[in-house]
């Protein structure tokens, strides 16, 4: 088999909001029976067709590097997990639809991965609101996952997408929401599938066609103001 | 009329130890977590709250605040409430979440929890048989019983904490401790962490084609079944003779990935130290390595007086305060109102040593709790982390009777009742000993171990 090319995509989250299942479903099409704690980094590959059913259609490897650990680990942890953020073509975000902080904390996640160059120890505190014009200049596509819907009651799930909707505007990202034991959702021609390819279809767009985006940038002019605290504009 | 006055102050001191364990439990401990069940963070408060009044009420003791029999009835009401708290609330509270958890049984949750709690309070009552609490007056349910079991416990979590806390901090502060890291040999070991995913990378490729090309024949030839799609099936199999390599890459997959996660926890070891060794340097850190020679002397100290006690069967019978007054007074020749300073003097001891203890303990609550809890266990752990809160500080009650002079010792030893409070100085030394000592071990060998491991290629 020939050697094909190949692009690589974090999925950062989280503890235990379910990126290990997730990466399994994605990359083995079956669900994970025992997850256990990631610690440090576990990688899965996915073969992925690019422009399927169309004359270019093209066969790429997608690495899926997924980074264990929390947003508060210590400096330690976070400095070594930058190691892994080299050369990234994608980032998909996940977090638990039952737990608020860690939909909040994809903010945190997120700036931790774009900023990696300045800020080596990954300790970022801002001040103000988040605007969309940081993420507006990411050449990175994002993708916002998340998981658990299956525990979210049918009285509440209305508001819960609601929010999770603003969330995914925030970063300019398309959204996905399924359950990571449970293949259906990802099932072949589901609304959720064609999200997904879409998104990687994007993510191997920008690293091979598009040749001027190959940098990622920095944010030169940001702010960095000691004790100051970030206001979430949609949540409270 | 004072009653009334006295009983108002102390409530609102309780409103304000309370709500300060409230925002403990939102900021520091529940800080990435989302609060679904209120009942923990209030029954963490509580114990919070009632626990700082028993050290209140020994400040006031001392101080001579309020009036005494108002002192004594809230000292009574108090420890009741604690008892009640640790030995009925949290364990039950602990069963149900833990049951909660198990899918299986969610829906019998109830009665599972009191099973839970009436094994707990077997082995709990068990635990009183083999020591020599208290003398054999008392009945079944009283004061005397409760405390003196909780007192076991808490005495024991206390001496642990001490004898771990007394050889780890030297053990830290000290930069001579320090392994030497450079740059490079972060660098080096990243790269091989790095390297160690390419190669699992590119396994993980082969088994993913495998994969897909397996994936893609089945669908051609339709999944046969039957008797024929049997026979089909073996001669199908034999060309595509990768399923099993595919277990064979699965191993050594398995194989790189334990290396890799090795690496990662070796560079993180690498950047802390690193760390440590810049801060070392500056003005902060050389001020704890002069605290940590220090520490280090007072920590030997403290063993050495530990096995004097146990060997000479010795319990100290007079505290710090009066023995250090006694010095002045005797040797020194400097004389002064033994009554005045004895009380001020021991009130700022006792106030240091309540206010490090319970510092001391929710900074390694919080460590603790960071480092094993997970979205699912953490109420479990919280409830666990506030009954051993509530036995530490119902035990310090206990053991900080021996720092106070006799006058103030009074109210303690009414209120407990007729404990054998020798007994648990003595097995506060013997745990403290045994924790150091293991504690010294333990470290060594995590110390001997680390830096062969960059030796080697």
């Amino acid at each position: 088999m020939a050697s094909l090319d190949r692009v690589k995509v974090l999925v950062l989250g989280d503890s235990g909001v379910g990126k290990s299942s997730l990466v399994h479903l994605l990359c083995q099409n079956q669900v994970l029976g025992n997850p256990s704690w990631t610690v440090g980094c576990s990688v899965d590959v996915r073969v992925h067709d690019y422009k399927e059913g169309t004359p270019e259609e093209k066969t790429y490897y997608i690495e899926l590097w997924d980074v264990g650990g929390s947003v508060g680990s210590a400096s330690s942890v976070k400095s070594t997990r930058t190691v892994f953020y080299n050369s990234v073509n994608g980032i998909i975000l996940v977090h638990d639809l039952t737990n608020k902080k860690s939909s909040q904390n994809l903010y945190r996640w997120s700036l931790e991965v774009l900023n990696r160059d300045s800020m080596p120890t990954g300790v970022l505190v801002m001040n103000g609101d988040y605007d969309q014009e940081k993420f507006a200049d990411n050449q990175i596509p994002l993708l916002v996952i998340g998981t658990k819907l299956d525990q979210i009651h049918e009285t509440k799930r209305h508001e819960v997408l609601t929010r999770t909707a603003f969330l995914a505007e925030d970063f300019n990202a398309e959204e996905i929401n399924l359950d990571c034991t449970n293949p259906r959702y990802l099932a072949a021609g589901s609304s959720n599938a064609v999200k997904l390819s879409r998104f990687f279809d994007k993510v191997i767009e920008m690293r091979y066609f598009l040749r001027d985006s190959n940098q990622i940038p920095g944010f030169p002019d940001r702010k960095r103001l000691l004790g100051g605290t970030f206001k979430n504009l949609h949540y409270d | 009329m004072s009653f009334l006055i006295d009983s108002s102050i102390m409530i609102t001191s309780q409103i304000c130890f309370f709500g300060f364990g409230w925002l403990f439990f939102m900021r520091q401990l529940f800080k990435d977590y989302e609060v679904r069940q209120y009942v923990v963070q209030v029954i963490f408060s509580v114990t919070f709250a009632f626990s700082c009044t028993m050290f209140e009420l020994i400040i006031f003791e001392i101080l001579g605040v309020l009036n005494s029999s108002s002192r004594y009835f809230h000292w009574k009401m108090n420890l009741c409430v604690i008892l009640l708290i640790l030995v009925f609330m949290i364990p039950f509270y602990i069963g149900y979440f833990f049951v909660s958890n198990i899918r299986l049984l969610h829906k019998q949750r109830l009665p599972f929890s009191c099973l839970l709690w009436l094994t707990f309070m077997y082995f709990f009552w068990k635990l009183g048989d083999p020591f020599p609490i208290l003398s054999p007056k008392h009945g079944i349910l009283s004061i005397e019983q409760l405390i003196s079991r909780v007192g076991v416990i808490g005495v024991t979590l206390m001496a642990l904490l001490s004898g771990f806390g007394a050889v780890n901090c030297p053990y830290t502060y000290m930069s001579y401790f320090l392994r030497n890291v450079t740059d490079t040999d972060i660098l080096a070991l990243e790269r091989r962490l790095l390297q160690t995913m390419d190669m699992i990378i590119s396994k993980k490729k082969r088994m993913a084609m495998a994969r897909r090309t397996m994936f893609q024949k089945g669908e051609v030839h339709n999944k046969p079944s039957g008797f024929w799609g049997m026979i089909k099936s073996v001669t199908a199999s034999a060309p595509g003779s990768e399923m099993p390599d595919l277990t064979l890459i699965q191993q050594e997959v398995d194989a790189l990935e334990e290396l890799s996660r090795q690496l990662f926890l070796e560079t993180v070891d690498l950047y802390a130290t690193k760390e440590r060794i810049e801060y070392s340097k500056t003005f902060k850190g050389k001020y704890f390595n002069f605290l940590g020679y220090f520490f280090s002397i007072y920590c030997v100290w403290k063993i050495f007086m530990a096995t004097i006690n146990i060997v000479f069967d010795r319990v100290g019978k007079t505290d710090p305060v009066t023995r250090g007054i006694e010095i002045t007074v005797n040797y020194l020749g400097i004389q002064f109102d033994v009554k005045f300073w004895s009380q001020h003097i021991s009130f700022i001891l006792v106030g240091i040593i309540i206010v490090t203890s319970i510092r001391g303990l929710l900074i390694t609550l919080t460590k603790f709790f960071y480092a094993i809890s997970s979205s699912k266990s953490s109420n479990v752990i919280v409830l666990l982390l506030a009954q051993i809160m509530g036995m530490y500080f119902v035990s310090s009650v206990l053991l900080i009777r021996m720092s106070m002079p006799l006058e103030y010792r009074t109210i303690i030893t009414e209120v407990l009742g007729e404990l054998q409070f020798n007994f648990y100085h003595r097995w506060f030394d013997v745990i403290f000993l045994v924790s150091a000592l293991s504690s010294i071990l333990f470290l060594y060998l995590a110390h001997k171990q680390a830096p062969e491991k960059h030796v080697a290629p």
